[in-house]
């Protein structure tokens, strides 16, 4: 898939939460062709701490609006900085970049989708590529809190949706993997993206129902384009580049305890 | 030329730029052995630059010949490959593999990556260390050898004195400047082996020193690294001293950015009646 470096405009920026911002960005032509769960590596303006590209997963490709979509927590310098961008203000983009989730199997094909905090980003985009092509995705999403829950009404609008939030404001109390989901239902296969002890904790249960997996990684980066091997992660085929090699991966390619 | 370790085989960067428009592309850091690397992480951000301690990764040279070589050796440039290791007779064996590469015309040899344990920059600190690998490559390699030094020594002109004495065909400089960032909370360094090699625009002014007193020693052509991010920084190299420059970590902020420097190099010198770099090379007014 041909990678593009662009100068994209900002057409709409929205503030879910206080600690997140949601940057819709467009372009005169039409956007690059890309898959769910692919990235694009942002470069950050007016930053002096921030002197590499921050490597942002795209939430959402809205083709008949022309648009691209980024859910950004508010981390560091330069994530606040790009909270600080204004409607019309340009941003440099490498992109599509990464692998991307597995493509759509048979008709019918159920699978789960859990997300915990921003890192429900990519499964938007996924869910609605997943429903279009026959799919039944299902949604698990995880938050501390109801007010850290994301784009709740655009998730319900593609498929159902399960919640856990950490205090018990919405929701099942708890976190995703004690859902009463899936001590009832079973799925064909999992894709998750979370902070890593909760992928950690999908990738168990996945493995102790033998149902396939596949977690999204974000490992720290620096070309975003596998030359610099900064951002390797172990496999079963050694060290290889979160960036270029994922940054979905099976579980069964990890070397993860699980 | 672009830096080893910072455009992979060239290959990943064609959808940013036309590859035969940059003088010449110098592949990863290739040992006889593959090598894992260190472990993750391999890189912390710092203010205008980074750290990484990669440790070479990389599949072996007998794997570049077999499976990368005749995916790149048609690009139109010069493919130049970074050999390192961690004995003489690795040094050797993995050049002498490389040297019956008809499209390969050059290596950079690395005595100076700062990430592994054995050999990389053990060997280049001392000018006994740097004149005795550059001596063993020079008997089994008959092409152009470059010899990439790194800073961390006391006198970077007398192990390029001896790398030139030794056979050296030119010096390349600077490799990565060791450094070392902690993590407050944690208490514990940010890279999984505490120190690794700082680049970016933060070195650039070490850089130049470098070449500068370099230049002046030698006899032998400078190619001079070490944070350039655009033509100005080129500029200032090649008036200290270097005939040939490579940008390395500004690939990673910008993919096209070696064409553009190219471009801006030829611009600078067109303002300045200049035909050709040649003309600027060491020509700092007194």
């Amino acid at each position: 898939m041909k990678k593009y470096v662009k100068d994209l405009s900002v057409k709409a920026v929205e503030v879910p939460h206080e600690a997140y911002v949601l940057l819709k960005l467009t372009d005169r032509e039409p956007l690059p062709e890309c898959v769910p769960g692919q990235f694009v590596e942002v470069k950050v303006e007016g930053s002096p701490q921030t002197f590499l590209r921050r490597p942002i997963s795209i939430n959402y490709v809205d083709r008949e609006k022309n648009e691209l979509w980024l859910l950004i927590k508010k981390v560091g310098e330069g994530t606040h900085k790009l909270a600080e961008l204004k409607v019309g203000d340009t941003l440099n983009l490498v992109f599509p970049l990464g692998n991307g989730f597995s493509p759509a199997g048979r008709q019918g094909e159920k699978v789960l989708l859990v997300g915990g905090g921003v890192g429900v980003a990519p499964l938007l985009d996924y869910g609605k590529y997943l429903k279009e092509h026959g799919a039944e995705p299902v949604f698990l999403l995880g938050a501390r809190s109801k007010s850290d829950l994301l784009e709740q009404e655009l998730f319900n609008a593609i498929a159902p949706v399960y919640v856990t939030t950490e205090d018990g404001s919405e929701g099942e109390k708890g976190f995703v993997t004690q859902h009463s989901l899936l001590k009832k239902e079973t799925f064909d296969r999992i894709s998750v993206c979370g902070p890593k002890p909760m992928m950690v904790s999908v990738a168990r249960y996945a493995k102790a129902t033998g149902t396939p997996c596949e977690v999204s990684l974000e490992n720290m980066m620096a070309c975003g384009l596998g030359a610099c091997l900064c951002c390797v992660e172990k496999t079963v085929k050694g060290n290889v580049c979160v960036c270029k090699e994922g940054p979905v991966f099976d579980i069964n390619d990890l070397t993860w305890e699980m | 030329m672009t830096a080893s370790g910072t455009f992979g085989y060239g290959v990943e960067f064609a959808d940013f730029v036309n590859l035969e428009e940059i003088g010449g592309i110098i592949v990863k850091g290739t040992t006889l052995h593959a090598r894992e690397g260190n472990d993750y992480p391999r890189m912390v951000e710092t203010a205008s630059g980074m750290l990484n301690c990669v440790g070479l990764q990389n599949k072996g040279v007998d794997y570049f010949c077999e499976h990368i070589y005749p995916e790149i050796k048609d690009i139109k440039t010069n493919m130049i490959v970074n050999v390192s290791g961690s004995s003489l007779e690795d040094y050797a064996a993995c050049a002498a593999r490389v040297n019956e590469l008809e499209h390969i015309p050059a290596i950079e040899l690395n005595i100076s990556c700062p990430n592994v344990k054995q050999g990389g920059m053990a060997f280049g600190v001392t000018t006994e260390g740097a004149a005795a690998v550059v001596r063993a490559v020079r008997e089994v390699y008959d092409k152009t050898l470059i010899v990439k030094l790194s800073p961390n020594v006391t006198s970077i002109s007398d192990i390029a004195l001896a790398v030139e004495d030794a056979g050296a065909d030119a010096v390349s400089l600077i490799n990565t400047l060791m450094g070392m960032v902690i993590d407050i909370e944690k208490r514990k360094p940010v890279l999984s082996i505490a120190t690794g090699g700082m680049s970016g625009p933060a070195v650039k002014p070490v850089a130049v020193r470098c070449v500068w007193q370099v230049a002046k020693a030698v006899n032998i052509p400078v190619v001079g690294l070490g944070g350039i991010m655009n033509a100005n920084d080129a500029i200032e190299f090649f008036l200290a001293g270097a005939s040939a420059i490579e940008i390395g970590t500004a690939n990673f902020i910008d993919p096209a950015v070696t064409v553009k420097v190219a471009q801006g190099i030829d611009d600078w010198l067109d303002r300045h009646g200049c035909k050709s770099v040649g003309e600027i090379v060491g020509q700092l007014n007194a």
